[in-house]
């Protein structure tokens, strides 16, 4: 355990009593007493509090917007440059076989932008960019500030009582805040498809804060395991399993994240790791795409079950890479990638369980209508 | 009621054994969200695995802890999962076996026993 770090609200996790586990090299809180279950509604119905302080927090700043726009252009196929100040995008790295390395927020505050990753890419990401954009442009990982999340349908409110400018920020806004006298970097985003924010603060004020939310009757902490079935319900992608260096973005039915202007036809088309290939699954299609699956049963299917296209015999078409019970559907829930042709919403398959082929169909994703401040 | 190290719990009824899982082993699988249980009248050998269980986060195994027969199996748990986080010692029994051989039961701990096991 010697080698996991530790976030800036470690010490408050032991002190709720939650349950801690080593997860992309930092000790986190998987779940509290309330227990994961508990910890999912609670967020559907008031505001979850999360750290995730684990993910990289990452500033490219140069000698203007433009620049350092047009250099991040270079590594991710998302518009950069057309972002508006104080606005936020989702985007990932990709490989030069359109694969994706990472996905990520980018935000731009003021000339420079905040780029926010998974916890166990950061290295290579900060790599990666360094290489590509240094030295013309700046690239430092901000390691004294710690990352909550509040999410939840009365988040609004919460972070509104703190400071009346956050009830001006729509979904995927980002604006500095002072909540109670601490100053902070809040986005309105999150993973867990419910409104709310994303908080970056100094660290030796973390606790402070983190402890002035929960004094809120509304919040209560939730840990990864809740974390992981709310962004599952939200069909939110979990890098590493539902996405990765193998799939690229329109098998992982996110091409709704590449703005025109960089699709083939765009004023800046292409210039990104695997232009080519990404172009050219947009223009001839793909074998497999990413789907939700429902479950008939009560059963889960985790990722790893295997998907045919008979109860008997019959074909592999897929596999699951994601699934679990998801408490606000009130059965299980899965993620997974399936052969085109059988990727329509309805279609009926199985997914082998310890054995045995149960029936599940395709569904729409998400599975819980987000619940986003527009 | 006799403890097994793999946290199961047994109970003398009618000649028969009521095997469920201890309360600790309950607040450490989280909450349950599916339980597959064996058929009655499957015939089993210690260590075999019977009763699928799965909390939000995990699916785990149920051993047999002793030879014998399953001769009924607590279907309540199949509609209600979440029975074997509310009462696990008691109505959220998996399972009645009869057992063939009662020597296999020698090494079973006592409450006090277990408790002192889990520590």
């Amino acid at each position: 355990m010697s080698d996991l770090h530790r976030t800036p609200l470690y010490d408050l996790h032991v002190e709720l009593g939650a349950k801690v586990v080593p997860f992309a090299g930092y000790e986190m809180p998987v779940q509290y007493p309330l227990g994961v279950m508990k910890e999912h509604q609670h967020t559907r119905s008031a505001a979850g509090l999360f750290d995730v302080s684990h993910m990289g927090q990452v500033i490219l700043s140069g000698e203007s917007w433009d620049h350092v726009a047009r250099s991040f252009e270079a590594l991710i196929p998302q518009d950069v440059l057309g972002l508006e100040q104080d606005r936020q995008r989702y985007g990932f790295f990709t490989n030069e076989t359109g694969g994706i390395e990472d996905d990520l927020m980018f935000a731009r505050r003021g000339d420079h932008l905040l780029v926010v990753v998974n916890a166990a890419c950061k290295e290579a990401d900060i790599a990666r960019m360094r290489a590509a954009v240094e030295p013309e442009i700046q690239v430092t990982e901000i390691t004294d500030r710690a990352l909550i999340a509040l999410q939840g349908p009365k988040a609004g409110a919460v972070i509104a009582g703190m400071d009346a400018r956050a009830d001006e920020m729509a979904f995927m806004d980002v604006a500095d805040l002072t909540l109670d006298g601490i100053e902070v970097w809040a986005s309105r985003s999150g993973y867990t498809g419910e409104d709310g924010f994303e908080i970056s603060v100094l660290a030796d004020e973390a606790e402070l804060l983190a402890r002035k939310l929960l004094a809120h009757e509304d919040v209560k902490a939730i840990g990864l395991g809740a974390r992981d079935s709310l962004r599952l319900e939200a069909g939110l992608c979990l890098y590493g399993n539902d996405i990765d260096a193998d799939t690229n973005p329109i098998e992982g039915a996110l091409n709704w994240a590449i703005q025109k202007v960089r699709r083939a036809g765009g004023d800046r088309a292409g210039g990104f790791p695997g232009a080519a290939a990404i172009q050219a699954a947009f223009a001839v299609g793909i074998k497999r795409k990413r789907v939700g699956l429902r479950p008939e049963g009560r059963a889960p299917m985790r990722d790893g079950v295997e998907i045919f296209d008979a109860e008997v015999g019959g074909s592999r078409v897929g596999v699951v890479t994601s699934g679990s019970f998801g408490p606000t559907v009130g059965g299980p829930v899965a993620m997974g990638y399936v052969a085109t042709d059988h990727a329509a919403t309805g279609t009926s398959l199985w997914g082998e369980v310890r054995g045995k082929r149960m029936r599940l169909s395709v569904a729409n994703l998400p599975f819980v209508t987000a619940n986003f401040k527009r | 009621m006799k403890f097994t190290e793999e946290h199961e719990w047994l109970r003398e009824e009618d000649g028969e054994m009521v095997v469920g899982i201890t309360t600790h082993a309950a607040e450490q699988l989280g909450d349950v969200v599916f339980v597959e249980l064996p058929d009655e009248g499957t015939t089993v050998s210690k260590d075999d695995e019977v009763v699928v269980i799965e909390s939000v986060k995990a699916a785990s195994d149920i051993l047999a802890p002793v030879d014998g027969e399953i001769t009924e199996v607590n279907s309540a748990l199949t509609d209600n999962p979440s029975m074997v986080n509310d009462d696990p010692q008691g109505e959220a029994w998996f399972f009645k076996m009869k057992i063939s051989d009662a020597s296999q039961m020698d090494d079973f701990m006592d409450e006090a026993g277990y408790q002192k096991f889990i520590g």
